[in-house]
């Protein structure tokens, strides 16, 4: 195994943690039907507790994914969540209050009420998959910062990575490349969201709403989806060359689609199988439309992930000064690191396989309204 | 207060709150593993409702337990940018692996355990609440392996290329995770959990004594949770023994805090509280040996020499030596690619030198000094907490087990008082090994003042007070409804509710 073999091996997991990230988000998306008006209180608890046995799934694979990113390109997370501060506190809480809003909302004594937890989930719904998104679009954007090693050495400002702006982050939020990810990745997961729910409630006005409202995401999400993608494709990117030197390329990531035909298949792929599932969840009685557009979602994040990285390309470039760019080269763990954790990573398929059992095993009954009305093992 | 005040002070607060709730996640996960083990084993209802209702509680404190931990996650970048460059090659593999290995295991399980009574087997079920507690022990582990490197940083060394400490060879990698100190604290830190979740169980059930209500449910659960939190309390003596012979070989200046010990020597007296005084005892506890040398804090910075006869430097010699190892550093990586003979005497300065670099950040040779009285008094609390539990979880136990405790209401009231003092000592813990090593972040390598990120002391201070107010607001809702739960009651036995 060499150095640059392993670098990419973990490029290709991050960019695997990252889908399964996006994917599971439709935990966030079911949520934002808590605050549907044609809903009963009853058939929003059946929604509650139907991603209420899935959010710890997808809270345990972002704190993975950030611990992965962490352990892997180590570089990656003390500039970014050093420099982006307020983008990644502001992402922090909201996963904060989801994390107590399932057990809390309906017990005595919780201070801020059913409603309050609510909104929290809400909140949680909407920002979440939006600022992982516009985060992700830095990747394509540049951000403002800077890389100095040499700085540790000065006791009067000791910070290797420093950010250009005061903003520390939000300015993202002014960056239309970014924020169109931000929103088609808002989109993504309602639908994402309304899919699962779709399948995994029994109940019909809950599957007449979920299709009635995939009916209303899909022009928005194919919008954002489009645009983003076209931009992305005309825009110039930061190219890296052998000897590690940042440039800007004209068309760099249309460049990088065609010279990995791979990824161009498995963007493609990942795309025809998102519409596929959408399309079953909103145009046919099909209730498994979740099983296309989940997997689909995992390939096209991958996909869009490799054409951050691979190929020559720095993944989180800086805009104000080229040469601080982050690459998958200057950025990782030691040799030696990456290669205890390749080994630690061949336990993944056997997590896998025991999330896939137990999650069978709890799925077998899907979620009805006696279930909720009547067992006391429930949010 | 600048910057490094206002980050300190942050991550002090978010790491003590966070062990306010994993101590009672790691014992009640025990405790209700046992119950239901007997539910299967005897299959008596009684059992599986006993267990369901410490579940109730389990919940919720568990959710604060995970709101609380990822902010610690975030806090590494956000708070400590360059800490998380420097220390990244070692620090995030043990960060990864507890994410694979420990927390999707607790995370898939806690859902079949809580939701899965009637959608799975029983046999399936019960391995479930075992593996969401072993899930929570294997976290332990290795988040305690990355805070074992940090207080005794083995396997590493540092590339000045990179300007990082790196995993030496894949070997190394064992250095890392059988490091005594990350082994010590494990078992000191889980076993204490136990501790905690035993006293909790009793207490709460002494409530119900008192009360007169569920009686069987209070006596049964006395008996388990005591037999947990004994057991616990045994293991938290014998580890807390080997981690102060640790802390006498990594880091002496945390032992000299924590005995307020000025001036050491060899047969140094152990002090219980001021002015009374074990001759000798201090050098057996710390070396295992009556006429073992321990070094004060003045002997500390005068320099002197170890056990081993191995002379330790000043700490101005030390920090001299640190300037030297930077001013190489920062010479190497100016030559490197325009005088490669140059850059190659620059490195040799470096590794001559780099064991003490961290020193050459300080400003002052009393900069190596922790908050002595705090970590003394801490110290002292919980040795004397501790063995508080050990007396009241015997008394609690030998009654109940001869069917008499309901009858000693002193006892009842003493278990429940036991519970805020299981806490207290836990923090004390806490204090004594997190407070104790300041200044560094990693011994001897990196001190707080250069970990930190390049943020506005405001920004850092908001965030803050963001934390508190929301930590302040889900001790109060968590502290309510299991408040509201317990006097809800388990519920087992309907005619004495």
């Amino acid at each position: 195994m060499t150095y640059a073999f392993l670098q990419n091996y973990w490029w290709c997991l991050i960019a695997l943690l990252g889908g399964l990230l996006v994917a599971l988000m439709f935990v966030q998306g079911a949520n934002l039907h808590l605050g549907n008006r044609t809903l009963s209180d009853l058939q929003k608890r059946m929604i509650l507790n139907s991603t209420g046995r899935k959010w710890e799934l997808t809270f345990t694979t972002l704190v993975t994914f950030g611990g992965a990113f962490f352990a892997s390109f180590p570089l990656f997370y003390s500039t970014s969540f050093g420099g982006a501060y307020w983008v990644w506190v502001l992402l922090l809480l909201t996963f904060v209050f989801q994390a107590v809003s399932y057990e809390f909302q309906n017990k005595k004594g919780n201070l801020l009420g059913v409603k309050g937890f609510r909104i929290a989930l809400m909140v949680n719904g909407i920002l979440a998959p939006f600022l992982v998104g516009t985060a992700v679009g830095t990747f394509f954007t540049g951000s403002d910062f800077t890389v100095n090693k040499v700085a540790i050495t000065d006791p009067s400002s000791p910070v290797i990575s420093t950010w250009g702006n005061g903003w520390h982050g939000l300015e993202a939020l002014a960056n239309y490349h970014a924020v169109l990810l931000g929103c088609t990745l808002m989109f993504l997961t309602a639908i994402l969201g309304a899919l699962y729910v779709l399948n995994n409630v029994d109940d019909e006005t809950i599957h007449s709403r979920m299709r009635r409202s995939i009916k209303m995401e899909i022009p928005l999400f194919l919008a954002f989806f489009l645009v983003w993608t076209v931009i992305l494709l005309v825009r110039p990117g930061y190219a890296v060359s052998d000897a590690g030197v940042v440039s800007l390329e004209k068309f760099k990531y249309l460049h990088n689609l065609l010279q990995m035909p791979a990824v161009l298949v498995m963007l493609l792929a990942g795309v025809v199988l998102v519409l596929t599932g959408i399309w079953k969840g909103a145009f046919t009685q099909s209730r498994k439309g979740f099983w296309f557009a989940a997997p689909g979602t995992v390939l096209v994040v991958m996909a869009v992930f490799f054409l951050a990285g691979f190929n020559g390309t720095a993944y989180y470039p800086s805009c104000t000064d080229l040469q601080s760019s982050l690459t998958i080269r200057n950025s990782s763990s030691s040799f030696f690191t990456l290669k205890v954790m390749s080994w630690v990573s061949l336990l993944i398929p056997f997590v896998v396989a025991y999330i896939a059992y137990a999650w069978h095993a709890m799925d077998r009954r899907k979620i009805t309204s006696d279930e909720i009305s009547e067992t006391s093992d429930k949010y | 207060m600048d910057i490094v005040i206002w980050s300190r002070i942050q991550f002090a607060m978010t790491a003590a709150y966070h062990w306010l709730f994993v101590p009672l996640t790691l014992g009640l996960a025990l405790v209700m593993a046992v119950m239901e083990t007997l539910y299967v084993v005897k299959k008596d209802d009684f059992w599986k409702k006993t267990a369901k209702f410490w579940m109730k509680l389990f919940a919720v404190n568990f959710a604060v337990g995970i709101a609380t931990g990822i902010i610690l996650e975030f806090e590494f970048g956000t708070n400590w940018s360059n800490y998380s460059w420097f220390v990244g090659d070692m620090f995030g593999a043990p960060l990864a692996i507890e994410g694979i290995l420990a927390f999707f295991m607790e995370a898939t399980f806690f859902a079949v355990m809580f939701f899965g009574w009637e959608k799975v087997s029983k046999k399936f079920h019960l391995a479930s609440t075992w593996l969401t507690g072993i899930g929570a022990t294997i976290s332990a582990y290795w988040i305690l392996v990355a805070n074992g490197w940090m207080q005794n940083p083995v396997g590493t060394t540092f590339n000045p290329d990179t300007v990082r400490s790196e995993m030496a060879s894949a070997t190394a990698f064992w250095e890392v995770i059988s490091n005594p100190v990350a082994v010590s604290k494990f078992f000191h830190s889980v076993t204490s959990g136990w501790l905690t979740g035993g006293i909790f169980t009793v207490g709460v059930s002494c409530w119900y004594l008192l009360k007169g209500r569920e009686k069987r449910f209070a006596k049964s659960s006395i008996i388990v949770g005591g037999l947990v939190g004994l057991l616990g309390c045994g293991c938290v003596m014998l580890t807390g023994d080997a981690s102060g012979v640790h802390a006498a070989e990594f880091q002496p200046m945390k032992l000299a805090a924590a005995e307020g010990l000025e001036d050491g020597g060899r047969g140094a007296a152990f002090t219980i509280v001021p002015g009374i005084r074990v001759p000798k005892m201090l050098s057996f506890l710390a070396t295992h040996d009556f006429n073992g040398y321990v070094p004060g804090i003045n002997d500390i910075l005068r320099g002197y020499t170890d056990n081993d006869g191995n002379v330790v430097p000043s700490v101005a010699e030390k920090m001299r030596m640190g300037r030297t190892a930077l001013d190489a550093l920062a010479e190497y990586r100016s030559l490197r690619e325009s005088d490669p003979a140059a850059a190659a005497a620059a490195r040799a300065v470096l590794e001559q030198n780099v064991q003490y670099m961290g020193y050459g950040h300080l400003e002052k040779p009393e900069d190596v000094i922790p908050p002595v009285g705090v970590v003394f008094w801490a110290f002292r609390l919980m040795v004397g907490i501790g063995m508080l539990m050990a007396l009241a979880l015997l008394l609690t136990l030998f009654f109940a087990w001869k069917d008499r405790i309901a009858s000693k209401r002193w006892l009842l009231w003493a278990a429940i008082w036991c519970i805020p003092l299981v806490y207290i000592c836990g923090q004390c813990g806490w204090i004594v090994a997190e407070v104790g090593r300041q200044p560094w972040t990693i011994q001897g390598l990196l001190p707080v003042n250069v970990a930190i990120s390049s943020l506005s002391a405001g920004a850092v201070r908001t965030t803050f007070f963001v934390f508190l107010a929301v930590f302040a607001l889900f001790l109060a809702i968590e502290i309510r409804i299991m408040l509201g739960a317990i006097r809800k009651g388990p519920e087992v036995e309907p005619e004495n509710a």
